[in-house]
C-alpha cells in the first residue's frame, strides 16, 4: 500500500494576479524518501509547498499537468476534499512555531484538535495519542508539557510540539517549511533528528530550506529554485558535491563555515583574499573584566545572566562571541556599548573607564563624548531606524553626532552609501522600502558614519539569506581592512563566527566556557560544551579540503546525541 | 493533460499595494473642513451682511433667497451669524485641544519617563481628573474666573487633558523601548535631543488622528457650555449661544436652532471622518 503513496508533480506553475511565481516544476517523491526544495527568499519554495496542500493563497492560480498524491488527483479536489487530506494524509510543519501555535491554548489541545477534526479514535484514546506523539518527537515529561502554553516552552520544544501535531494522524507525507531556521545549533540538531525518524518510519518528507547544510543531513534529492524556476535537480550528493549550475555553486560558496577567514563568500569579486590583519599584539581598545549582570524574573527568581565575563578587543581585530539563546551574549554586548550598567566588573575603553559597577560607575554624560568611537549593528536593522526617516535622514542624524557640519553632510552621505555599495538614489527612500540586505547595509553605513574604532555587531547576519549574508560578511571584512575597525561580533552561528573571528569567546549560561584563538578553538576545542556545539553543526558533504578544521572524532561528537547517526558525516 | 485552477479563500501570501483612491466620504469631509477654515479666516467671502446688525422689521423670516438660513428674533441674518460663528467655534475647538494636548504631553512625558514614583503620582492625578465630571470641572472654572471665551477654552481643554495624557504616557512607554531610541543613545545623542527629535514625534504619531477627532469633540463641548450660558455672551455669533437663544422659539421658528446645530454636527462629523481616513493612511504607510 505504501508503495502507492507517491507524490507526483508535473509541470507545476503558480501565478498571482497574472504574475508568475513558480514555473514548470516537476518532481516525484517516493515513499520513505526526502526531497529538499532549496532557494532564497522569493524563490517560490514556500508557495510550492503550500500549493501541495491547497493553501497557495488567495488569488493564486495553480496549474499543473499532474499533481497527485497516493493516486489521488489533487487538482480536482474541492475545499472539503483538501480539508480531509490536510493533516490526515499530508502533515505540514510551519517555520515559526511561536506564530503557528495558538498562544492561549496548551500545546496538547492543539494536537488534540487535529485528532478531533479528523474524528480519530475516542476521547480516551485521543488523550493517550497526544502523549504518545509528544514522546515520539522527544518532548520530555509529555504529561506536563501537554498542559503548557507555547510561551512556556522553549523554541525547540515548541517546534517539536508543532511537528507532533503534523504527525498526529500518521500522514504518509510530511512537509516542513524551514523547520530549523531561527533555532540554536544544538536544538536544530535535535529537530533534525526528529525529522530523520519520520524518514526512518517509511514516510516521505518534503523539506524546504535555504540552509544547504541542513538539507545535506536529510535529503535524498535536492531541487534548487531561483525566481520560481528549477536551476538544478538531482540526488543530494551530486548536487552538493558537484553542482553543475553556477547558482548552486554560489549558494555553496556562501556558506561561511566552509571557507577560511580572509576568503570571499560572494561571487561578485571572486575568491581573492582580504589584506592582512593586525596581529595579536595590536593595542587593546576595549577591555572587560569580571562582568556580571543579574535580573529578577517575573517569578521573583534571580537569574545571573552574565557571570564573570572578561575579554580584550584589540585594534583592527575581531572577537567573536558565540553561544546559544539565553547564554547572555547580547547582555554582554549591551554592557560593552555602555547601554546597560553591569552589577559587577568593569569595561575600559582605551584604558579609560567606560562602564563599571558600584563606586566606579561612569556617568552617561562623560561616556557620550566617546560614543562616536563605538558603534553598533543590530540583527534587525529595521527596528533600529526611526520609522519616519529616510535613509538620508538616518545617516544625517549619525553625522550630527560626529560633528559633521550640515553643508558637508550631503557629500558624506553619498560617500557612505558608496562605501557600503548602495546606490546614492537610495538616500531618499525609507527603510521599509528596502530589502533585508540593503537595510543592513544602511545600518553599517550609519555605524561607520562617525569613524568609529569599534563596531559591536549583534547577530548582524542572522536574519539574512545565505548569499546576502555572504555579501554583508564580505562588506564587513572590506571595511575592517580599509578603516582598521575592530569588531565585537556576536552570533549563534558557529560557521559565521569561525569565518570572521580572530579570537572566540564561547558563552553558556552567562559564563565564558572557552576563550581561544579561532584556530585552536575549532581545531582543538578544550571544553566539552564547545565540542558539543561544534558537533551539532550540520555540514555539507565533501566540504572544502583546504579546511583547517579536521573532522571531530565520532566519540566527541556523539556526547549528547549518541543515539543518532546524524553527525558522522564524512568530510 | 488537465489544467485546473485552485482557488482557496485563505490569506494571500503576497500583499498587493492598493491604489490610493479618494473615497467620497473623506473627500466631502476634507472639503467641508477646508470651507470652514476659510470661513473662519475670511467670513466676508461667504456672508455679505453684518452678523450683529439688528433689523427689527425683518425678525423671524423663514429661509429665503434673501436670507438663506432665515433671520432671528432681532432680524439678524442667521447665515451670516453661522459663518461668522465659525471663527469662534473653530478657535475654541483648536485652542481647547491645544491646551489639552500640552497638559497631556507634559503629564504623559513625566509619567512615561520620570520613573516609577513620578509615574504613580501622575497616575493618581489623572484618576482624580477622570473622576470629576468634566462639566462640573468646567462649572468650577467658570465660577472662579467668570464666564467668557477664555475660561471656556481652559475648562474644555482641562476636561480633555486626562484622556490624552493616558494615551501619551502609553505611547511614550512603548516608544522609549524601541530599537531606534536605543541606537540613538548608542550614537551619543543627548537625552533632550532624543526626546524632542525622536521620542515625542513617534509617540505623537498615532495621536494625530485622535487629535483631529478631538477638535470636533471640543467644539461640541464648548457649544454645550455656551448653550448653558457659561461661554460666549448672547449677541456674539457663537453656535452654542445661537442654539440657546433659538431654543425659546423652536416651536415657531425651527431655523433659529436648526442651522447652528447642523453646522456643529457637520463640523464634528467631518473631523471624525477625516481623522479615520488619516488613520488608515498612516497605518498603511507604517506596516
Amino acid at each position: 500500500m505504501s508503495e502507492q503513496k507517491r507524490l507526483i508533480v508535473e509541470g507545476l506553475s503558480i501565478e498571482f494576479a497574472g504574475q508568475s511565481v513558480v514555473r514548470n516544476l516537476s518532481f516525484t517523491l517516493e515513499p520513505g524518501k526526502t526531497l529538499a526544495l532549496v532557494g532564497e527568499s522569493g524563490s517560490g519554495k514556500s508557495v510550492t509547498a503550500r500549493s501541495l496542500i491547497g493553501l497557495a493563497g488567495e488569488g493564486a492560480r495553480v496549474t499543473a499537468r499532474t499533481l497527485s498524491y497516493a493516486g489521488q488527483d489533487l487538482l480536482s479536489l474541492s475545499e472539503r476534499g483538501w480539508r480531509d487530506l490536510r493533516g490526515k494524509d499530508i502533515g505540514f510543519v510551519l517555520q515559526d512555531a511561536l506564530v503557528s501555535l495558538d498562544p492561549l491554548r496548551p500545546v496538547g489541545k492543539e494536537i488534540l484538535e487535529v485528532l478531533e477534526t479528523h474524528r480519530w479514535g475516542d476521547r480516551q484514546s485521543r488523550g493517550e495519542r497526544v502523549i504518545e506523539l509528544l514522546e515520539t518527537v522527544g518532548v520530555p515529561e509529555p504529561q506536563l508539557r501537554a498542559r503548557q502554553r507555547p510561551d512556556q516552552l522553549s523554541g525547540g520544544l515548541r517546534q517539536r510540539a508543532l511537528i507532533a501535531s503534523a504527525l498526529a494522524l500518521n500522514p504518509g507525507l510530511v512537509i516542513a517549511d524551514e523547520p530549523t531556521t531561527a533555532l540554536d545549533a544544538t536544538v536544530q540538531a535535535q529537530i533534525l533528528e526528529v525529522l530523520q525518524q519520520i524518514k526512518a518510519r517509511g514516510d516521505s518528507l518534503l523539506i524546504i530550506s535555504h540552509d544547504l547544510a541542513v538539507v545535506a543531513q536529510l535529503a535524498d534529492e535536492v531541487l534548487v529554485l531561483r525566481h520560481g524556476e528549477v536551476v538544478e535537480q538531482g540526488p543530494m550528493e551530486q548536487v552538493l558535491r558537484t553542482p553543475r549550475h553556477a547558482y548552486t555553486r554560489s549558494l555553496l560558496d556562501a556558506v561561511p563555515a566552509e571557507h577560511a577567514r580572509g576568503t570571499r563568500l560572494s561571487p561578485e569579486q571572486g575568491g581573492k583574499a582580504v589584506t592582512e590583519r593586525p596581529g595579536a599584539d595590536s593595542p587593546v581598545l576595549l577591555k572587560a573584566s569580571g562582568l556580571g549582570k543579574r535580573y529578577v524574573g517575573p517569578d521573583q527568581q534571580v537569574r545571573q545572566v552574565v557571570d564573570g565575563v572578561g575579554f580584550e578587543l584589540r585594534a583592527g581585530r575581531t572577537l567573536g562571541i558565540v553561544g546559544e539563546s539565553g547564554s547572555g551574549k547580547t547582555t554582554v554586548a549591551r554592557i560593552a556599548l555602555g547601554l546597560l550598567e553591569p552589577d559587577a566588573g568593569s569595561v575600559q575603553f582605551l584604558d579609560v573607564p567606560w562602564s563599571a559597577a558600584g563606586d566606579g560607575r561612569v556617568a552617561e554624560k562623560s561616556r557620550r563624548l566617546h560614543r562616536r568611537d563605538i558603534s553598533v549593528i543590530y540583527q534587525d536593522p529595521l527596528s533600529s531606524f526611526d520609522p519616519r526617516w529616510s535613509v538620508g535622514q538616518i545617516l544625517a542624524d549619525a553625522l550630527d553626532v560626529a560633528g559633521i557640519p550640515f553643508e558637508q553632510q550631503r557629500a558624506r552621505i553619498a560617500q557612505l552609501l558608496h562605501q557600503v555599495r548602495l546606490p546614492a538614489e537610495l538616500s531618499t527612500r525609507r527603510p521599509l522600502q528596502l530589502s533585508g540586505g540593503q537595510r543592513q547595509r544602511v545600518a553599517i553605513a550609519r555605524a561607520i558614519a562617525s569613524n568609529p574604532k569599534v563596531i559591536i555587531c549583534d547577530e548582524p547576519v542572522s536574519a539574512l539569506d545565505v548569499s546576502v549574508q555572504a555579501q554583508v560578511l564580505d562588506l564587513l571584512a572590506d571595511l575592517q581592512a580599509s578603516l582598521g575597525l575592530a569588531y565585537l561580533f556576536i552570533s549563534h552561528d558557529l560557521g559565521v563566527i569561525r569565518h570572521v573571528s580572530d579570537e572566540v569567546l564561547v558563552m553558556r549560561h552567562g559564563k565564558v566556557v572557552e576563550n581561544a584563538s579561532v584556530e585552536s578553538l575549532f581545531d582543538n576545542p578544550q571544553h566539552e560544551y564547545t565540542r558539543r556545539l561544534l558537533g551539532a553543526v550540520p555540514r555539507l558533504p565533501g566540504a572544502d579540503t583546504q579546511l583547517v578544521v579536521p573532522p571531530l572524532e565520532p566519540e566527541s561528537a556523539v556526547l549528547l546525541f549518541d543515539e543518532s547517526r546524524l553527525w558522522k558525516i564524512a568530510i | 493533460m488537465s489544467e485546473l485552477t485552485l482557488g482557496t479563500p485563505l490569506p494571500a501570501i503576497r500583499v498587493q499595494r492598493t491604489p490610493r483612491v479618494w473615497r467620497v466620504g473623506p473627500l466631502l469631509a476634507v472639503t467641508f473642513l477646508l470651507l470652514v477654515v476659510i470661513a473662519a479666516i475670511v467670513p466676508q467671502l461667504f456672508a455679505s451682511s453684518d452678523p450683529l446688525a439688528i433689523v427689527p422689521r425683518d425678525a423671524f423670516h423663514p429661509p429665503s433667497w434673501a436670507h438663506w438660513f432665515g433671520t432671528d428674533q432681532s432680524g439678524r441674518d442667521i447665515f451670516s451669524r453661522v459663518i461668522y460663528g465659525t471663527r469662534q467655534s473653530l478657535f475654541i475647538g483648536l485652542a481647547a485641544t491645544a491646551i489639552a494636548m500640552s497638559i497631556a504631553i507634559v503629564l504623559g512625558l513625566l509619567g512615561g519617563l520620570g520613573g516609577a514614583r513620578i509615574d504613580r503620582g501622575v497616575g493618581w492625578l489623572l484618576e482624580v481628573l477622570f473622576a470629576f465630571p468634566s462639566l462640573i470641572l468646567a462649572l468650577l472654572f467658570v465660577a472662579i474666573f467668570g464666564s467668557g471665551i477664555g475660561p471656556l477654552i481652559i475648562a474644555t481643554g482641562l476636561g480633555g487633558a486626562p484622556g490624552y495624557a493616558r494615551m501619551v504616557r502609553g505611547q511614550v512607554l512603548a516608544v522609549r523601548n524601541a530599537g531606534y531610541i536605543e541606537s540613538a543613545k548608542a550614537l551619543g545623542h543627548p537625552p533632550l535631543r532624543i526626546i524632542i527629535r525622536q521620542l515625542l514625534p513617534n509617540a505623537m504619531r498615532p495621536l494625530i488622528v485622535t487629535l483631529t477627532m478631538g477638535v470636533g469633540q471640543a467644539i461640541v463641548w464648548a457649544s454645550a457650555l455656551s448653550f448653558l450660558g457659561l461661554g460666549a455672551r448672547p449677541p456674539a455669533p457663537e453656535w452654542g449661544t445661537m442654539l440657546s437663544m433659538g431654543r425659546d422659539f423652536i416651536a415657531n421658528a425651527w431655523w433659529l436652532t436648526f442651522f447652528p446645530g447642523l453646522f456643529i454636527v457637520l463640523t464634528t462629523l467631518s473631523t471624525t471622518v477625516a481623522g479615520r481616513y488619516l488613520q488608515q493612511r498612516l497605518e498603511g504607510r507604517l506596516s
